[in-house]
C-alpha cells in the first residue's frame, strides 16, 4: 500500500446517502489538515449554498471527510461540488482548541502502566513524563460518543493492543494502542492499554457541545495526584467547575 | 390537555424511536431512529401523525399500557397484534394496520412480534423531551427516549389527547416492502477485495445469523477474500446504516441504525436507503440476496418508494369499530367491511 497522498482527492460513494472524500490512505497531520479544511469549507457552504442544503452530517476522520445527505436536492451535483472544494483545500496548520487536561496515573487507574514501561525499557515515571510532554492531535471522534482518537504518541511508546481485551474498561480511562492515545467516555469492553484516568467526562448530553473534544483539537496531559483528581471530579460534579476551564490559550 | 399512557409492562426489547438524530455523527453519536421508517410512518399515519413522530419500536415481547388520560388513538404496524381490555371489562382485539381509540382506564396489551420490527404509534407521538434534537433511544450513550433505555414498567408516556371521540377508526392494507434482492451500491472499499469477490457477494445468498441487534446483523455465507491480509484493515473512516463491512474472517456485517459512526474494516458495498426498512423485517436464518445498482438508480428507487408511500396513505380508510355501538347490530348490518373514504384521516 502506498503511504503518499493521492495526486487528487478521491470521491467514494458510501451508498446513496453519503460521499466520502478521501485524501490519502495513511495517517498524517498534513492529510488531516486538509480534511479539517474541507470540513470547514463544507460547513460554511451549508449556510448559504443551496447545493449543500441536503447535508445532514459531516464526519472528519484521519484521512477523509464523509458527508451524509438527504436525497434532495441533487446528490450527484453535491459530489461534484465536494470534489471541486477538496481539490482546492490546502493542508492547514492545526487550529483547533488547545486543552490542558488533568490525568491521574495512580496504579489502580493505570493497570497497564508497569507492563508498558517494562516493554519499552522505561520506568513508569518516565512513561508518564513522556505522555505529559506530548501534544496529542485529535484526529477523529468515533467508536462511541466522545471517544477521541489522538495521534502523536512518541514512537518509543507505540504498543499493541492487549492480546485479551478487558470485559470492562472504567469510564474516563486514558489508554494507548498502536500509535494512538484515547479516553473511554463510558465503561466499555476494550483492548487498549490503560495508563491513567482523567476526572473530566468526555461526553455530557446536556452540555453544548456534548463532546469535550473535537476533531482538530490539541490535547496535553497534566499529571495530578489522587487528591487533586478527586477535588476536580467533585468540583465538576457540583457545577463549581466547568469542562471549558481546561482550555488553554496556546501550546507550551 | 395531554394524553398519558402508563407502561404496565415494558416487554422485551422495546423503545421509543423517531426518524433519528442528525447533526452529531462527528461526535460519535449514532443516528439511531426507526429501523423500519416506512412501517413507522404507516403507524403514525393511521393515528393522524406526521410520519416521523416518535413511536414505540417493538422487537420482541410487546409492552402493555394503561391509559391514564384519554381518549388517545393508537395503531399497530408489523407482525403483531394486541388486545384491549376496556375499563368497563369488555375485551377487543386490535389487529395491525388498524387504529383504536382508548379511554382512560383502558389497557392495551401487545403480543410478541412474529419476527422483524413492529410499531405502536400514539396520537400526537410519544412526547418525551428530545435530547440532541431527537427522541430516538440510543442505549449506548443513554440518551433519547426515557433515560436512553428500553421501556420499563412505571414509565409514563405523554402523548396527545383526542379532542373528541369520533367513533370512526382507520385502517389500511398492510404495507408490502419491495421484493427481490436487496439493492446495494459497491464501495467505498470494493478495491480491497480480491477480483471476483463483489460478484460472489451478489451471486450467493447470505444468511442472517442470530448475532443481530439494532447495531447490525452478522451474515453468514461464502467468505469474501481481501486482496491481501493487509487489505483486511483500513485506517478507520466513516460508516453508515446499510454499510456491508467485512472483517478478516470474510463474513460480512451489515450495519443498522445504532451502528458506530466510524469503523476499521473495509466496506465492500452499502445497502441503498430505500431498502434499509426491508432489513428491519429480516429474521435469523433468512437468506439475503444482493444486487448492485448505481447512484441514479438508487435515487430513482427512493423516489418511487416515497410516491408509493404517499399512495398507501391515500388508501387509508375508516371503519366503525366494534365495541362503541351495538355490536350485534353492526355485525348483522355488515358495516365493518366498508371503506368509507379513500382519503387521509381527518386530524382530530
Amino acid at each position: 500500500m502506498t503511504t503518499s497522498s493521492y495526486d487528487t482527492p478521491r470521491l467514494l460513494p458510501l451508498g446513496d446517502s453519503a460521499w466520502t472524500v478521501e485524501f490519502a490512505r495513511h495517517i498524517d497531520p498534513a492529510v488531516h489538515g486538509r480534511v479539517m479544511a474541507l470540513d470547514a469549507l463544507v460547513n460554511d457552504a451549508r449556510q448559504h449554498d443551496p447545493a449543500f442544503a441536503g447535508i445532514v452530517d459531516t464526519v472528519p476522520t484521519f484521512r477523509s471527510l464523509t458527508v451524509h445527505f438527504r436525497p434532495d436536492p441533487d446528490p450527484l451535483a453535491l459530489g461534484e461540488r465536494l470534489l471541486t472544494l477538496a481539490r482546492s483545500t490546502e493542508a492547514t496548520t492545526l487550529d483547533g482548541r488547545h486543552w490542558l487536561l488533568p490525568a491521574c496515573f495512580d496504579a489502580d487507574f493505570a493497570p497497564d502502566l508497569a507492563a508498558v514501561a517494562e516493554r519499552h525499557g522505561m520506568t513508569p515515571a518516565a512513561v508518564v513524563e513522556l505522555l505529559c510532554q506530548t501534544a496529542f492531535r485529535v484526529y477523529m471522534i468515533g467508536f462511541m460518543p466522545g471517544f477521541p482518537y489522538m495521534g502523536g504518541l512518541p514512537a518509543c511508546l507505540h504498543t499493541p493492543r492487549l492480546s485479551t481485551p478487558r470485559k470492562l474498561v472504567p469510564a474516563r480511562s486514558i489508554a494507548i494502542a498502536g500509535e494512538m492515545c484515547a479516553v473511554y467516555p463510558w465503561p466499555s469492553p476494550g483492548g487498549w492499554n490503560l495508563l491513567g484516568r482523567t476526572p473530566l467526562d468526555l461526553f455530557v448530553a446536556g452540555d453544548n457541545p456534548p463532546a469535550l473534544l473535537a476533531s482538530g483539537d490539541c490535547v496535553h496531559w497534566r499529571a495530578v495526584d489522587r487528591g487533586e483528581y478527586s477535588r476536580i471530579e467533585r468540583a465538576l460534579a457540583s457545577g463549581e467547575l466547568h469542562r471549558q476551564h481546561f482550555l488553554s490559550g496556546a501550546p507550551a | 390537555m395531554n394524553g398519558w399512557l402508563d407502561v404496565i409492562d415494558g416487554g422485551l426489547g422495546n423503545a421509543i424511536q423517531d426518524a433519528g438524530r442528525y447533526g452529531y455523527r462527528h461526535m460519535g453519536v449514532a443516528v439511531s431512529g426507526f429501523l423500519d421508517p416506512v412501517f413507522a410512518a404507516c403507524a403514525n399515519a393511521l393515528v393522524g401523525n406526521a410520519g416521523d413522530a416518535a413511536a414505540i419500536e417493538i422487537r420482541g415481547v410487546g409492552p402493555s399500557f394503561k391509559v391514564r388520560q384519554g381518549p388517545v388513538r393508537v395503531a399497530l404496524t408489523g407482525a403483531l397484534s394486541a388486545s384491549i381490555l376496556r375499563h368497563g371489562g369488555s375485551r377487543q382485539d386490535l389487529d395491525a394496520w388498524h387504529s383504536a381509540t382508548l379511554e382512560a382506564g383502558d389497557i392495551l396489551k401487545c403480543g410478541a412480534v412474529d419476527g422483524g420490527t413492529a410499531y405502536l404509534a400514539v396520537s400526537g407521538g410519544i412526547d418525551v423531551l428530545p435530547q440532541l434534537g431527537s427522541r430516538a433511544t440510543y442505549q449506548r450513550a443513554g440518551i433519547g427516549g426515557i433515560d436512553g433505555r428500553l421501556l420499563a414498567s412505571g414509565d409514563a408516556l405523554p402523548c396527545r389527547r383526542l379532542s373528541h371521540n369520533e367513533y370512526r377508526e382507520y385502517r389500511a392494507d398492510p404495507w408490502q416492502h419491495a421484493e427481490g434482492p436487496i439493492r446495494v451500491m459497491s464501495g467505498p472499499q470494493a478495491d480491497h477485495f480480491a477480483d471476483g469477490e463483489l460478484e460472489r457477494l451478489l451471486a450467493t445468498p447470505y444468511r442472517v445469523t442470530r448475532d443481530s441487534d439494532r447495531m447490525g446483523m452478522r451474515l453468514e455465507g461464502p467468505a469474501l477474500a481481501h486482496r491481501s491480509p493487509a487489505h483486511a484493515d483500513i485506517v478507520s473512516d466513516a460508516v453508515t446504516p446499510g454499510t456491508l463491512q467485512v472483517p478478516g474472517n470474510g463474513q460480512p456485517i451489515l450495519l443498522l441504525a445504532d451502528c458506530q459512526t466510524v469503523g476499521g474494516y473495509p466496506k465492500i458495498a452499502t445497502v441503498i436507503r430505500a431498502d434499509l426498512p426491508r432489513l428491519a423485517q429480516c429474521r435469523a436464518g433468512d437468506p439475503l440476496r444482493f444486487t448492485a445498482v448505481d447512484l441514479p438508480e438508487a435515487l430513482a428507487i427512493q423516489h418511487r418508494e416515497t410516491e408509493r408511500l404517499a399512495r398507501w396513505q391515500n388508501g387509508i380508510g375508516t371503519y366503525l369499530p366494534a365495541g362503541y355501538l351495538d355490536e350485534a347490530a353492526l355485525y348483522t348490518c355488515n358495516l365493518i367491511d366498508g371503506m368509507v373514504r379513500a382519503e387521509p384521516p381527518i386530524r382530530d
